[in-house]
């Protein structure tokens, strides 16, 4: 590793895997840190070294990646694994730890490209051990073959289906999918489905994980409008509600999931400008054409700035490595837009069927801003509904005081598991739209860092 | 219950949970290999001592501290088992200083 | 025009709440003006402490003052305000650092107080087991302590309100005029029209001390903090250094709060605050090697907050050179534990022209002609 490179990306997904295809490609000094063992982000999770499970449980879309991860390795980039970023720059500073020690570099550029991380779901018991997430699920079968069998899923999202779908092509039985989509999304996404249909291949996979689940005899429950998880040590059964009676199913192991947000903690800590994405009802990092954030020489890439998914990051982040490679001067306006040209209408194509999605998945508002007063919203704190409703009513006025008056938000994950629930919640409690009420500040580090590595870090000049 | 899918792996290496010794296939996560045991819960929450396990398995979640070689804190979705590695439950607040270590280490 | 009231308070920190709750006892009627929300800044996100411990000699009759009304916080505000009376310890490394703290108490001791005590290396050990080995001794005050800043100008502020003080936030302060005896303030919002004008805009203090065509040097800058994940119980004192920036506290919830006044850099007109790691991991070096323990503590977070600094360390307190103007602005980053106080000494001066403080070493106009008013036109 060097002190200084012309481009550091952070982030081996889709994004940052073509964002350093690309910079490679014109020879220029890069690094790509990742947190994960291997690269492929958490789509391509464990691509390279798959469990041994049968090919087929994953799917074309998953082994597409493969290609990726092996332009990643051939691309003379330096790709740094079990790298932790906790912090970085607006004057592109960056603070990492691998293996334990903590170092700062330098960057002319650089493309935060740290993906999505699954919408915070608030029910009651959702902190009881065995309540897990759909990516989880998905995570634990890639990386280590391993599924929980007779679980039941409970959300909404194309996540959702495609694990259940998975678990069934692995021969898993699924006790049950609770599915919380709200009747009404479906005639409010009727209205995209022109759009949808110009990209057919996304709804004909669709249909065909949904067939897959239903042929496999999964009781598919439909509109779910409320849950809870219960248990004393660890998960036991899961109630759900459903045209006002409440139902119960024994259940060992849970998975919840409500669809993919950016994962925003690295970038506002920059001090990048955001935005409420009232379509996607998340906050993004803002960004050009080029996918430059509002502080220069920083670019988001990928799921970051906005949901688009797998092969829409890819093409941000051509996209992305080009527009840096042109700030840095290795390549021309001409070249730059020459070679950009394909991977924006690659990733016009990918967002043709959003619109759809995201009205279909829309998450149903008691499941964001939980109406239950026991119902954990900071897990690392354990700050639950009652106490931010006092807090705001003793004139909390956003999520950065609520920290003081309780906490919130204060443990370990920073905001990760709670920021987006808290937003929504005192949007609602003063009936103020979500964008005036903000998000965390968010500083460095932003993943805890051993005070001894900070008290012993070098400065870029002393590390050569 | 977590229960393996696909084929048995070679060259399992030896770790230690507690003071139960678990072969577990290289290259894999502590949350991973806790999980494929049956260990729903791997720590107890500093606030209310209330029960937690692993949550996201991508590292953000901060559910399934785990003391590893002494070492409070680590999250068990991000590391790898490695050959003799010795994992304890969380309880609470994490000791930390040279006590702590000693007390889990036993090459002191 | 009609006087918006008797007073207006400009900045809605602790100082600005603390001024309104004293004059609104006074029966005195008050607007406060803040340009973001209430304990935005240095006030909100300070490091707590409340400290008589190692104060400059001119501060020393206020903040022992203050301390007073702080063990009884609750009767002035109707709130704890977290405040938990503790010791506070400057810890010296050496022979040399002990001697400085002997020299220090002594002065201090002829100024006629004697909260502060030289402690030796066993003593300290009592009071401070964790700490480092190398250290020989120390300076302490066993009735200081510390209390959540946030928490604090917030319970003035509702204590304001509940006294009939009218709070306006996000409301800017554009620019000021006399008119007959009577200060008309341009704002974001309404102008308002008030007999008695109070600068108590913290970092931003100059702009508006500039306003009443009295500059003065002051530089912004950003404080740093640092906050861990919950420890196991190891700390009982503030700690502090007497060679090296440091302030260190565990609480109740275990975390503990790393800070002493490293600073960042501040941008005024964008509300930023940005860190500066080079200060930070210096400052992490410090608890290490003062309190070994820590070694082993995670940051969780790390945050600044944008405060006023004056050449000499020390705030300007006091009547304006115009008439029906007062001050109390640029604390340097230790004015926290001097609100409850600074408030009372305002509200005296506004209703009775006079204090029973010495507050002569903080007037404004000592920067005239000083080198450092001369050096900082330079800068």
């Amino acid at each position: 590793m060097k002190s200084h490179y012309q481009l550091a990306i952070i982030g081996a997904g889709p994004a940052g895997m073509a964002a350093a295809a690309e910079a490679a490609a014109f020879g220029a000094a890069s690094v790509v840190f990742d947190e994960q063992p291997a690269p492929g982000g958490q789509i391509y999770r464990a691509v390279e070294t798959p469990a041994a499970v049968d090919r087929a449980v994953f799917g074309p879309d998953y082994w597409h990646g493969s290609k990726l991860t092996k332009t990643l390795r051939d691309s003379g980039a330096d790709y740094v694994p079990g790298a932790t970023v906790w912090q970085v720059s607006p004057t592109r500073e960056i603070g990492v730890t691998v293996d334990g020690s903590a170092m700062l570099l330098t960057a002319d550029q650089v493309i935060v490209a740290t993906g999505a991380l699954e919408r915070p779901f608030p029910v009651p018991g959702w902190t009881l051990p065995s309540v897990m997430t759909a990516g989880s699920a998905q995570v634990l079968l890639k990386s280590a073959a391993l599924a929980a069998d007779g679980a039941v899923f409970a959300g909404t999202g194309p996540l959702l289906y495609l694990v259940v779908w998975q678990y069934l092509q692995a021969g898993v039985a699924v006790k049950a999918v609770l599915d919380t989509t709200p009747r009404s999304n479906y005639f409010r996404a009727a209205r995209h489905l022109a759009g949808a249909l110009r990209a057919p291949q996304y709804l004909i996979k669709g249909i065909q994980l949904l067939r897959g689940i239903n042929k496999a005899g999964v009781p598919l429950i439909r509109g779910v409008t409320d849950l809870r998880m219960l248990g004393e040590d660890a998960v036991s059964a899961v109630e759900y509600q459903r045209g006002g009676d409440w139902q119960r199913i024994e259940a060992d192991q849970v998975f919840l999931h409500q669809g993919v947000v950016p994962n925003v903690n690295l970038s506002y800590s920059i001090g990048c400008g955001h935005t409420w994405n009232e379509a996607q009802l998340c906050w993004q990092a803002i960004t050009d054409l080029w996918g430059e954030s509002t502080v220069e020489g920083i670019a988001i890439a990928g799921d970051g700035a906005g949901i688009n998914g797998a092969l829409a990051a890819e093409h941000q982040g051509r996209i992305a490595g080009l527009g840096a490679l042109y700030r840095i001067g290795t390549i021309g306006a001409h070249e730059r837009d020459r070679r950009a040209a394909p991977a924006r209408a690659g990733l016009t194509a990918e967002r043709r069927i959003r619109p759809f999605l995201e009205t279909l998945y829309r998450p149903v508002k008691c499941f964001r801003v939980p109406p239950h007063d026991e119902t954990v919203v900071c897990r690392c704190e354990e700050v639950n509904v009652t106490a931010i409703r006092k807090a705001v009513a003793v004139g909390c006025v956003g999520p950065n005081q609520l920290k003081s008056f309780s906490r919130c938000g204060m443990g370990p994950c920073q905001g990760r598991l709670c920021g987006l629930t808290v937003s929504e919640l005192i949007a609602d409690l003063t009936d103020l739209p979500v964008s005036e009420i903000g998000y965390y500040r968010l500083r460095p580090p932003i993943k805890p860092l051993l005070l001894e590595e900070l008290a012993e870090l070098q400065a870029p000049a002393a590390m050569e | 219950m977590f229960t393996k899918v696909g084929d048995g792996d070679r060259d399992l290496v030896k770790v230690i949970f507690e003071d139960k010794e678990i072969m577990a296939p290289p290259g894999q996560s502590v949350a991973a290999v806790l999980l494929a045991e049956g260990i729903r819960s791997c720590r107890e929450t500093p606030v209310s001592g209330e029960p937690r396990g692993p949550y996201c398995m991508m590292g953000i979640c901060f559910e399934c501290l785990v003391v590893i070689d002494g070492e409070p804190n680590q999250q068990a979705c991000m590391r790898t088992v490695r050959e003799g590695m010795l994992i304890k439950r969380q309880h609470g607040v994490a000791q930390i200083g040279p006590d702590a270590k000693a007390e889990s280490d036993p090459a002191e | 025009m009609v006087r918006t009231a008797d007073a207006v308070v400009i900045g809605g920190g602790i100082h600005g709440c603390s001024c309104a709750v004293h004059l609104a006892r006074r029966g005195i009627s008050v607007v406060v003006v803040e340009k973001d929300y209430v304990a935005r800044h240095a006030s909100g996100v300070n490091a707590g402490g409340v400290r008589r411990l190692g104060r400059a000699l001119p501060e020393i009759p206020l903040s022992v003052a203050a301390m007073g009304l702080w063990h009884n916080i609750g009767e002035l505000v109707d709130d704890d305000c977290e405040f938990v009376p503790s010791a506070q310890v400057r810890v010296a490394e050496n022979e040399d650092e002990a001697r400085a703290l002997e020299e220090r108490v002594r002065l201090v001791r002829d100024a006629g107080f004697d909260h502060e005590v030289v402690i030796g290396p066993e003593e300290l050990r009592e009071l401070l087991p964790a700490v480092s080995p190398h250290c020989v001794g120390g300076m302490v005050v066993s009735d200081d302590g510390h209390a959540n800043p946030y928490r604090t100008t917030m319970a003035f502020k509702r204590k304001a309100e509940l006294l009939g003080v009218r709070i306006l936030e996000q409301v800017c302060v554009l620019g000021i005029d006399r008119r007959q005896g009577t200060w008309r303030i341009e704002t974001s919002a309404d102008p308002l029209q008030t007999p008695v004008l109070i600068n108590c805009a913290g970092a931003w203090g100059d702009h508006i001390a500039a306003m009443l065509g009295e500059p003065v040097p002051l530089r912004a800058y950003a404080p740093m903090l640092m906050i861990t994940a919950r420890m196991p119980f190891f700390v009982k004192p503030v700690v502090g250094a007497q060679g090296r920036t440091l302030s260190l506290k565990q609480f109740a919830n275990g975390t503990v709060l790393i800070g002493g006044g490293v600073r960042g850099n501040a941008v005024r007109n964008t509300n930023t605050a940005s860190l500066e790691l080079g200060g930070l991991a210096g400052n992490a070096r410090t608890a290490a090697q003062i309190l070994p323990t820590m070694r082993g503590a995670r940051i969780v977070r790390c945050w600044g907050g944008i405060e006023g600094y004056m050449p000499d360390g020390i705030p300007v307190i006091g009547p304006s050179q115009q008439e029906g103007a007062f001050h109390a602005f640029g604390f340097s980053a230790h004015g926290f534990q001097l609100g409850p106080i600074v408030g009372s000494i305002i509200a005296d001066l506004v209703t009775t022209g006079v204090t029973e403080y010495p507050i002569g070493p903080f007037r404004i106009d000592r920067f005239d002609s000083s080198p450092q008013r001369q050096s900082n036109a330079l800068t």
